[in-house]
């Protein structure tokens, strides 16, 4: 029976692992992701799940686990944070390189140096070119979701890729909304029994996989990774809609929110798409044409739909929380500028580098970035395209 | 045009190397075994059988790891030295004494494997 709960994005996804119930777990608790980690331990313990939960050394094990048994043909997830990415970075191109479907969930912190555990996107950000399917979350009624249409992406024959599902730490994951849960029957049906390609321990068909791959054959191997994870936004897509048909929630790679007669707009990923909708609402209250575009997808990265979505915006401001030091722009903010290069769209972009290490980012401030969207759109030109919001001394 | 390839990755053929779409699945070897790579093109040391001591127990072709032990008839009857990878586990495991013995250099030139 589907009940409504009060959960936070931990738990959500903690929840959703509950009822995916893979065969292996492997995994090293991190703040903020720890609660799931917790809750997963109990449910093991209290035999609601059949899971084998591997309690590894480091998140570099963990990964290596996961790697093995996806490798060996079982459904496998796990989840982490932060310097737990950064430590899994090595294995992160081993799993996607031979195509394992295996399931993170990663709560976005920051990374060291200096130390803290709160919030911003850095970590996945900086794993962008690892070759996973990347999906971000708004709130934990989407961490939920995602979590579930996860293994059927990943799982997918054409697709073959693992993919990270990421929510803010402590915005997401610590606060508690109400969320809906399914039925643990109609998980179950949606994401079927895994089928996988290749299966290392399948002794009527021996196989040998993770070889070495020299010149003659390295780039067309990567090519193919390449491609499948490009295709892999038809079923990311297709996903979303049956879930939506089924479930009543309808996802797809981004959604545009009061953007269809928009002026100016925010671009942006995970909870910040929250904050932003109050702003817009207020603007709109006032007659102010502002809109929003989320970014749900980030790899593959929706080229064609990003670029058909802003193509009657007047200015724009891609909003993330990370910074590439000594990039020309940070990382969101260059794709898009490559995104609407491609698709020949000529809107004025600017950036704000918002909310790193934790810093709130409240709806004052998005206004703040409205308004000089207002001033761009009226000028016709971006007086300054890198910007920092909040940053003390900046202004 | 696709041209069918049963198992790409181990066709060392270069002339006709596979298209990036016909690569098995991460480039995995779907079938078993490794004879068709010149292993023993690594070998720096190289055993050297002696017939007359070998009881043919066939220990050593249980333990090759590369299939470089030759039976005929259920007998050893030599090293496959294109196979030989040098690894020396053929004279570790024999029981008898002097008959599989390690030596210097990888090249088989006038002692008769």
């Amino acid at each position: 029976m589907r009940k409504k709960i009060g959960l936070t994005g931990d738990g959500a996804a903690a929840e959703a692992m509950r009822q995916i119930d893979p065969e292996v777990v492997a995994v090293y608790p991190i703040t903020p992701q720890t609660e799931i980690v917790e809750r997963f331990a109990e449910f093991v313990a209290e035999g609601l799940v059949q899971t084998e939960l591997i309690n590894v050394e480091s998140e570099h094990s963990a990964l290596s686990a996961c790697c093995g048994s996806s490798m060996a043909g079982v459904r496998t997830m796990t989840c982490t944070s932060a310097q737990g990415l950064a430590l899994m970075h090595e294995m992160l191109y081993i799993a996607a390189g031979n195509r394992l479907p295996i399931v993170m969930v990663n709560v976005n912190r920051t990374l060291s140096a200096p130390i803290n555990i709160h919030n911003d996107q850095s970590d996945s950000l900086g794993s962008r070119d690892a070759g996973w399917i990347q999906l971000y979350c708004e709130n934990p009624q989407e961490v939920y979701d995602t979590v579930i249409q996860a293994v059927r992406i990943a799982e997918d024959h054409q697709v073959m890729l693992p993919v990270m599902v990421c929510l803010d730490g402590f915005i997401v994951s610590h606060n508690m909304e109400p969320v809906e849960l399914l039925d643990d029957g109609e998980v179950k049906e949606f994401i079927g029994e895994f089928k996988p390609r290749l299966n290392l321990l399948d002794t009527e068909r021996p196989i040998t996989a993770g070889n070495l791959t020299l010149p003659e054959y390295f780039f067309e191997h990567k090519y193919a990774q390449v491609y499948a994870l490009e295709q892999s936004k038809e079923k990311i897509e297709e996903v979303g809609r049956e879930f939506g048909d089924r479930f009543g929630r309808r996802y797809g790679l981004v959604e545009g929110y009061k953007l269809d007669d928009a002026e100016i707009a925010v671009i942006t990923l995970g909870s910040m798409a929250g904050t932003a909708r109050v702003a817009v609402d207020a603007l709109r209250g006032e007659g102010i044409k502002a809109g929003l575009l989320k970014m749900r997808c980030y790899r593959p990265f929706p080229v064609q739909e990003l670029a058909g979505a802003l193509k009657n915006i007047r200015a724009a401001a891609v909003m993330e929380k990370a910074v590439s030091p000594g990039a020309p722009g940070p990382a969101v903010f260059s794709d898009i500028i490559a995104a609407l290069y491609r698709q020949s769209v000529r809107i004025n972009l600017i950036s704000y580098v918002a909310g790193l290490g934790g810093r709130d980012v409240p709806v004052k401030s998005i206004h703040r970035v409205y308004e000089h969207l207002q001033k761009v759109a009226a000028s016709g030109e971006p007086d300054r395209i890198l910007n920092y919001l909040d940053l003390r001394g900046w202004e | 045009m696709k041209r069918k390839i049963n198992d790409s990755i181990r066709k060392l053929d270069k002339t006709c190397l596979p298209n990036w779409y016909e690569i098995p699945l991460a480039g995995a070897i779907l079938s078993e075994g490794s004879e068709d790579y010149e292993t023993g093109s690594w070998r720096t040391r190289r055993p050297v059988w002696n017939k007359e001591e070998c009881t043919s127990c066939l220990i050593c072709w249980l333990f090759c790891p590369e299939m470089a032990i030759k039976v005929t008839g259920g007998k050893m009857a030599g090293i496959n030295a294109s196979l030989c990878k040098g690894c020396g586990v053929c004279a570790n495991e024999c029981p008898r004494e002097g008959a599989m013995t390690m030596v210097e250099g990888g090249e088989y030139r006038d002692c008769k494997v």
